[in-house]
């Protein structure tokens, strides 16, 4: 059984990392001066606040998204990357950033968020009829010929510029995101989850198989609709903004079933606050780090991430044992 | 009340799997759909259940198109039990139970209607015992009687069951076979696939014997289970008879040789 304490202390540690986000970094800002008319004030408005706001939307959506892709594929191994959306996405970003599109306002996010569209697209069109399985391939062709056009991209990019900008940016990353990267990703990523979170219900009730599930009144095709909107319209948005940054939704939701039980419904809203918590303190750590340039984000959740996987598997399967 | 089967035709792909099926089942009648392996029994109730369309004809309840139906009307009259007793998360037995009431439930929580059902159902299948424990932890047993009682939580006048007793021991067996009894004896319409001849006569009064995507036979279970289509369908040497107690058994004599 849930112990009580867990939700207000996983409310209370995400409003930390929340604050924690906008206070580090090389320059320290505490509260008393983010609203100074200097220097620091203006780090705090144009660079720390969208940084944290993005860190959060981010993080709530790939723990959401891994959550409920999850619970409707009945498989843990599930994460926002079966899709193909953020493929598609990061293949839309490099093509604006190939073609230097970039350069004009909206160039880049208008790119990765058409990649996402097409993808949502042929998505609908794979899956059509099909269950989860037809879904799941569908996400895995996209996702692959996605993968193989980026770097096909890479690979004629005429100039080293060019190419180290896409590299960098497919790593993904928050730094210098602005006020404007969050006012455009914000909407859409808020549609999403609204989306995401209607679809509590139809998941618990896959746990008793397809048939079952839709004996009992749940339509499939609607629910394959809501979650390729949902995932597609947010998670396009977040690698229009942050590049690909992986992980979180596919070890947020273990650890949240560890601590709530499995039931999907219930590990919905933990697994976003979860996805958001993890994602703004290693977005912190990341700008604490010595040296002239930053980690990439994507880089220290793979580095912080796998290890902690491995562990947690390694555990599960002592229980099974 | 009558879930009927009106020539209905059905095929996986370029598969046919049902052909020109005119069924009938009726309320307070436990029915067994019998045939060989790819007969067409699971097609047929998944017609029945509304989860398949049929490529012409329809499956009707009381006169209406059940895959026409609205699915939450559908789901709270058709209860069904699909077969292989999948259970993919560790939840509890209640919430598992709880999924029955899926096609009534229109607010966040649970109805204190809601929670009276799964009570009964928790109650009607010897389960209220473990209900806070989690699926994963029971026994194959334990788990077929949970998800019947996630079943009857929806309190649908029709039970559809596919394969009930797939790995069951007997004991078990008995126990599903009783309980579908009781609940056809209660004036509720069951129909389940089974494999098991010894048991479908024992247990079942109406039987619909596929062969090859066809009714062979259907009606009452001497009618229907004659060795000359037992011999026909499944190909055995196998003789219907009351036991000293007054109880219909089957004795199963061996294979009729090609």
């Amino acid at each position: 059984m849930t112990a009580r304490w867990i939700t207000p202390a996983l409310i209370l540690l995400t409003a930390g990392a929340f604050m924690l986000s906008l206070m580090a970094g090389k320059v320290w800002i505490w509260p008393t001066a983010w609203l100074a008319d200097d220097a620091n004030g203006w780090i705090f408005l144009e660079l720390r606040l969208p940084r944290a706001l993005l860190g959060l939307a981010i993080g709530a959506i790939l723990g959401l998204s891994g959550a409920v892709l999850q619970g409707y594929l009945r498989n843990p191994l599930a994460d926002p990357t079966v899709l193909g959306v953020s493929s598609s996405a990061a293949l839309g970003g490099v093509t604006a950033i190939f073609l230097g599109l970039n350069t004009i306002p909206l160039g880049l996010f208008g790119s990765a968020m058409l990649g996402a569209g097409i993808s949502i697209l042929l998505l609908l069109t794979l899956a059509r009829g099909g269950g989860p399985l037809g879904f799941i391939l569908g996400g895995m062709v996209l996702s692959t010929l996605a993968a193989s056009f980026t770097a096909f991209l890479i690979s004629i990019s005429p100039n080293p510029f060019a190419t180290s900008e896409i590299v960098n940016w497919l790593m993904g990353a928050l730094t210098d995101r602005l006020m404007e990267d969050a006012v455009k990703a914000l909407p859409l990523m808020a549609i999403g989850a609204a989306l995401l979170l209607t679809t509590g219900k139809a998941l618990d009730a896959l746990t008793i198989g397809e048939d079952g599930a839709r004996s009992i009144g749940v339509d499939m095709a609607r629910l394959r609709w809501i979650i390729i909107f949902g995932v597609g319209l947010s998670i396009g948005a977040s690698v229009a903004v942050s590049g690909v940054v992986g992980f979180v939704g596919l070890i947020i939701p273990h650890v949240i079933r560890g601590l709530y039980g499995e039931q999907p419904s219930v590990i919905l809203l933990p697994s976003a606050l979860g996805g958001a918590l993890l994602t703004l303190t290693a977005d912190s750590l990341v700008r604490l780090t010595p040296g002239p340039s930053e980690i990439r984000l994507g880089i220290a959740m793979a580095v912080l991430g796998a290890p902690f996987f491995l562990f947690l598997l390694s555990k599960k399967r002592k229980q099974a044992a | 009340m009558t879930l009927q089967c009106d020539n209905v035709d059905f095929a996986h792909g370029e598969r046919p799997a049902l052909h020109s099926v005119n069924a009938c089942f009726e309320q307070g009648q436990f029915s067994v759909i019998l045939g060989p392996n790819g007969a067409g029994k699971s097609t047929l109730l998944a017609c029945l259940a509304g989860l398949l369309k049929p490529d012409s004809g329809s499956a009707r309840l009381d006169g209406r198109d059940v895959s026409s139906l609205p699915v939450a009307d559908r789901a709270k009259m058709i209860g069904l039990l699909p077969q292989g007793a999948e259970t993919h998360w560790a939840i509890s037995v209640q919430a598992l139970v709880a999924l029955g009431r899926y096609p009534h439930r229109t607010g966040l929580g649970l109805s204190k209607q809601d929670r009276s059902a799964i009570t009964d159902a928790l109650n009607a299948t010897g389960t209220s015992s473990y209900a806070m424990r989690t699926v994963t932890e029971l026994s194959g047993g334990e788990r077929a009687r949970v998800l019947m009682a996630r079943v009857l939580a929806g309190e649908p006048q029709w039970i559809l069951a596919d394969e009930p007793l797939a790995n069951l021991d007997p004991g078990y067996q008995i126990d599903m076979l009783t309980l579908l009894r009781k609940q056809a004896d209660s004036g509720k319409g069951v129909v389940a696939v089974l494999h098991d001849l010894h048991h479908a006569v024992r247990y079942a009064n109406h039987v619909v014997l596929l062969h090859r995507g066809t009714i062979f036979a259907q009606g009452d279970m001497s009618s229907v289970i004659t060795s000359a289509n037992l011999a026909a369908v499944y190909g055995i040497d196998a003789q219907l008879f009351t036991d000293e107690k007054g109880l219909k058994q089957l004795l199963i004599h061996g294979k009729i040789a090609p």
